[in-house]
């Protein structure tokens, strides 16, 4: 048996940034077909324009039209591409001086090998077939012919399209999703062992005697794990509670639906559950609850073995019993 | 050794709003620090070093987002620091700021400190499915309000207590420009009508979320001296203890008196009420403001909320609290801890505009973050501090 | 200035943790050798900071939990940094500076194996124009080693023997996780894996966990003979993009190592994941060539993200402590291709 239980994990959401007025005008250029770089006060061209101008602060104004043509000055290999990157098989990345342009950019080089790279060799873009504003819209760069063969046009200042003004991209949806491997810790992993098995699994501190539960790496008031097991009874006390109204994102259980710290009898400190077969107005402080528990063949490591927690019908506990743990 | 002295020379902030549309990250930074810049008569250049705070990265889904912000924020080149304390983050930061000129290693910095809630959704940021638990919580409402009915039960306040500083709050804010809420006609009652969220809190007692920046820039002695009206920094201070151990107190949390208590002691307070003029104070929901009246020692435990039905936290009341409308009205979370710093430091410079309070000398700055657990607060004075 | 040393250490390196991502079960032994080191018990400690991130552990607020470990009854000074352990020793340094403590305790976790962390870490950079194409931290690497390469600043042989070093060197690391010398030639006989780069030429992905103790004056004294006095500590950064910056040059660096003063240093652990990082770093630094670099294996052998420039500060303390070198140095960076950058400088003073 592992020393610890682990589960995948997928942190994903769909960010929208905006993008204000200079990155969304290299974006609309995009959209547009057109690679924009802008003048800095130094006088370079640069792809991507900077927001601010490296030495003087003030925001980007002075934007120029670059050719999607240019020549490689650096790159690297990607052997194993991860989830996410321009292209699914190996490819380059490179940074890229666009001609017209006196930095580079970052983009990926569409190749089928690492021999078929060299750093000063000519690529051009690649659009992707549709184009929505967002560095994407280059789908890659190619290797193209030798510069003279190449029509490029000068770098063109002030007179962009039209489209650019007329409806400027101001904002990106960018996906981010990351895959994780979550562990709990081995004193959590005994306590969804327990679970499992139809037990309430506590622990209690060797240096202040309280039981957590669930067990902790270390007991937050001595910086000590938790040791000694205790096995905790399934009935307790509500110490205080909310009435969930509002949908949320990601919610798993339709509201209204109480979310109370149940202090189990025998434990210390108070843990969060729901509260149902009882209507939520009537819940109380002080009532007093028993877990109830899914069929034994629905059970997993996890606390939602326990499908809530239900009034045990008995007197509330008295205020004094439970006030040290509000 | 004694700190050096330390004063704020330069406040800005954004328009806050639910979403800045208009501006980049680095734009929604650089509205705050060029209107602190422009307070205090300096150049992006002339600053020796800068402290960005932000709340968690997943908020705007970028890592250490200071990296990408570094030059458009004018760091490039400079030591640049990066704080994150949860909700307190806004106070911490200044405090980190302040720490870097109290310690004699540099003359002018500039903080900023910002949240973009708009680029992403923070409940579901601060709701990431762990598993073998059950997401039984709703965001930072869900977790606050069970915490707040055991505060009604151990206080005894009536019900309206909490409508109470939401209307109060809602009209400091129609005199501050740069809120985000500008809900004319709040009214207690307004309060009270408004749809139970997270019962016991009602959504017209809760903070919006926004998009915002605030930025400081803070000054030593020397510096400070060429100021018209420099705000000194009378004491800092930053308190943690445990998201939940058995019995802790989360009503009134051990850390947070013994922070108000070594802030009084460095700042050379006996009686805060009496001494202080006025207070920013993190107020997320409605109920909180008597909550933290009472561990910071503004009343005895149990009377808080006497004091908010009394009146005496308005802009007029004996000890005034959020006059800029507070977290209440403009919450980019980020940024809200450095907005209580600021504004204090704002009142005892006499620049709050319509929400001034008249003659402040004195003023609280406070924020606190995760479940109620870390906490940072300065007070700041328009005198020069005598010790 | 207050005169502040380094009197504690203690570390974690490992390919694969197995536990809870807030890393407090590799905490709470830290702090216990931390303990053990200087006498004392959490509460001699006057100031708290850590440092970690929320992205290596795919959820917000990582580090609330963390402070369980100190056991926070009754509560700390405490604070935290999104960054590296050695900017939240800066912190803590400063925090000394002003007279507020004359103690800290800093310390810094990260599971680099919970993600895939060369993909997590595109999410570093700038999220409009970049992160979208998920450039993983290898490739921009390859980028600047080739920029070097073509400018003839160093060649493959020179990056083979920053690793054969390196192994070799860390054969007496207990806590390398990557060790074993070999030769130069064998190194670069080995297919190449992203090319410019071999596999060897970029740290392994590592778990781990470490603290630094800080401690002024006489407190330093009580705790040690020859506590390792920090005589420099500066830190600055660069633009990250990759276009607009000199790729073979790390500017930061070398304002840092002016800020904390290099001269004299005899042992040098730079916080180089990438061997061609290592020569970019000699040069940027101005160290000379008999400054022993990395003598406990460096960043190739192990590099706990969030960790690793803090460990290297403390292996250069450690060579203090023991008599071992006069002067010592520890570098740390963070973000791509070297952007930002702490140097500090230790001394042993009779």
């Amino acid at each position: 048996m592992a020393r610890t239980l682990s589960a995948p994990v997928t942190v994903a959401f769909d960010y929208t940034r905006s993008t204000g007025p200079v990155l969304g005008r290299f974006l609309t250029g995009l959209r547009d077909g057109v690679v924009v770089g802008a003048r800095t006060s130094s006088g370079t061209v640069v792809v991507p324009p900077p927001e601010y101008d490296p030495v003087t602060h003030q925001q980007t104004t002075d934007f120029v039209e670059v050719s999607p043509a240019g020549t490689v000055t650096s790159w690297s290999w990607v052997p194993e591409p991860v989830k996410g990157q321009p292209l699914d098989r190996p490819f380059a990345f490179a940074l890229v001086t666009l001609d017209g342009a006196d930095a580079p950019l970052l983009h990926a080089v569409d190749v089928a090998s690492p021999e078929e790279m060299s750093t000063g060799m000519r690529v051009q873009v690649r659009w992707a077939d549709e184009r929505v504003g967002h560095i994407t819209d280059i789908a890659c760069f190619e290797p193209a012919a030798e510069r003279d063969a190449v029509a490029t046009e000068q770098p063109r200042s002030g007179d962009m399209p039209a489209d650019a003004d007329v409806d400027p991209v101001t904002g990106i949806i960018t996906p981010v999703e990351l895959d994780y491997v979550y562990a709990a810790s081995p004193e959590e992993s005994a306590f969804y062992r327990g679970l499992a098995e139809g037990r309430i699994v506590g622990q209690r501190c060797p240096a202040c005697h309280k039981v957590y539960v669930p067990p902790r790496s270390a007991c937050p008031s001595d910086g000590q794990p938790t040791s000694e097991e205790v096995e905790l009874s399934h009935e307790g006390t509500v110490t205080t509670f909310c009435v969930v109204n509002v949908p949320f994102m990601g919610q798993k259980i339709t509201p209204p639906y109480v979310s109370a710290y149940v202090l189990l009898d025998g434990a210390d400190i108070a843990f969060l559950h729901l509260i149902l077969d009882i209507p939520a107005d009537q819940v109380r402080m002080g009532m007093r609850v028993k877990a109830v528990w899914k069929p034994e063949d629905e059970w997993g490591t996890t606390i939602e073995n326990i499908s809530h927690f239900s009034p045990t019908g008995d007197p509330d506990a008295d205020y004094e019993t439970y006030k040290n743990h509000l | 050794m004694a700190k050096q002295p330390a004063a704020v020379i330069g406040i800005g902030q954004t328009h806050h709003r639910a979403k800045r549309e208009d501006v980049s990250m680095a734009g929604l930074c650089r509205e705050a620090m060029d209107r602190a810049l422009e307070d205090a008569g300096l150049t992006l250049d002339e600053i020796d070093a800068i402290v960005v705070g932000k709340a968690p990265d997943l908020f705007e889904g970028v890592m250490m987002p200071e990296l990408f912000l570094a030059e458009a924020l004018g760091a490039a080149g400079k030591p640049l620091l990066r704080v994150h304390t949860a909700g307190s983050v806004g106070g911490s930061t200044a405090i980190v700021a302040s720490s870097l000129v109290q310690a004699g290693v540099h003359k002018k910095v500039l903080t900023v400190a910002y949240e973009k809630q708009s680029e992403s959704n923070a409940m579901w940021a601060l709701s990431v499915p762990i598993p073998f638990n059950m997401p039984v919580h709703a965001g930072a409402g869900g977790y606050f309000a069970p915490h707040v009915r055991s505060y009604i039960r151990r206080s005894g306040a009536p019900n309206h207590i909490g409508a109470i500083v939401a209307a109060k709050d809602r009209n400091n804010a129609l005199k501050n420009p740069y809120a985000h809420l500008h809900n004319k006609g709040t009214t207690v009652e307004s309060v009270m009508a408004s749809q139970m969220l997270w019962d016991p809190i009602r959504y017209d007692e809760t903070c919006p979320s926004s998009d915002g920046a605030c930025a400081l820039v803070i000054a030593s002695e020397d510096v400070a001296a060429s100021s018209p009206n420099p705000a000194w920094i009378h004491g800092t201070v930053m308190r943690s203890e445990a998201t939940s151990g058995a019995e802790r107190d989360q009503v009134n949390p051990q850390a947070s008196r013994d922070a108000a208590a070594v802030l009084w002691k460095q700042a050379g307070i006996t009686n805060p009420i009496d001494e202080i003029d006025m207070a920013e104070i993190y107020v997320p929901f409605s109920w909180f403001e008597p909550m933290w009246l009472e561990s910071l020692g503004f009343a005895e435990p149990g009377e808080g909320w006497k004091l908010t039905e009394s009146g005496a936290t308005a802009l007029d009341g004996r000890i005034p609290v959020n006059c800029s409308g507070g977290v209440l009205s403009s919450n980019p979370i980020g940024a809200s801890g450095m907005l209580r710093f600021g504004e204090a430091a704002l009142q005892v410079r006499g620049q709050a505009g319509e929400h001034q309070v008249d003659g402040a000398r004195r003023a609280l700055g406070h924020a606190y973050g995760g479940g109620s657990q870390f906490f940072a607060m300065w007070v700041v004075g328009s005198e020069k501090p005598s010790s | 200035m207050r005169d502040v040393a380094v009197v504690g250490f203690a570390q974690r390196q490992m390919e694969e943790f197995d536990g809870s991502p807030t890393c407090v079960e590799l905490l709470v032994p830290l702090f216990a050798e931390c303990y053990e080191q200087t006498g004392w018990t959490r509460k001699d400690v006057g100031f708290w900071c850590s440092g970690s991130s929320d992205y290596l552990a795919g959820r917000s607020f990582s580090f609330v939990q963390a402070v369980d470990a100190i056991g926070v009854t009754p509560p700390v000074n405490e604070s935290h940094v999104e960054m590296d352990l050695a900017w939240a020793m800066y912190e803590a340094w400063i925090k000394i500076q002003t007279g507020e403590v004359d103690t800290a305790l800093v310390y810094a976790f990260g599971k680099s194996s919970a993600g895939v962390l060369r993909r997590t870490l595109a999410l570093q950079l700038e999220p409009y124009t970049m992160t979208p194409l998920w450039p993983d931290t290898v490739s921009l690497a390859g980028l600047q080693a080739r920029a070097g390469i073509d400018a003839g600043l160093w060649d493959e042989t020179a990056m083979a023997e920053v690793v054969n070093r390196s192994m070799g060197d860390a054969e007496k690391n207990e806590y390398a996780v990557r060790k074993g010398a070999s030769s130069v030639e064998e190194l670069l006989a080995r297919p190449m894996y992203a090319d410019p780069l071999r596999k060897h030429d970029c740290a392994p992905v590592t778990d781990g966990a470490a603290a630094i103790v800080l401690a002024a004056g006489d407190r330093a004294r009580d705790v040690r003979d020859k506590p390792a006095w920090i005589s420099g500590l500066a830190h600055n950064v660069d633009p990250m993009s990759m276009g607009t910056r000199d790729l073979t040059r790390s500017p930061s660096a070398a304002v840092a190592a002016a800020g904390a003063g290099v001269d004299g240093v005899e042992v040098a652990e730079l916080h180089a994941a990438f061997s061609h990082q290592e020569l970019v770093l000699r040069r940027e630094l101005g160290l000379s060539d008999d400054v022993a670099i990395n003598p406990s294996g460096g960043p190739l052998s192990g590099n706990p993200m969030f960790s690793a420039g803090g460990i290297r500060i403390g292996e250069a303390a450690k060579k203090i402590w023991s008599g071992e070198a006069a002067k010592t140095l520890g570098h740390a960076t963070s973000g791509p291709a070297l952007q930002q950058n702490l140097v500090c400088t230790m001394e042993g003073r009779a």
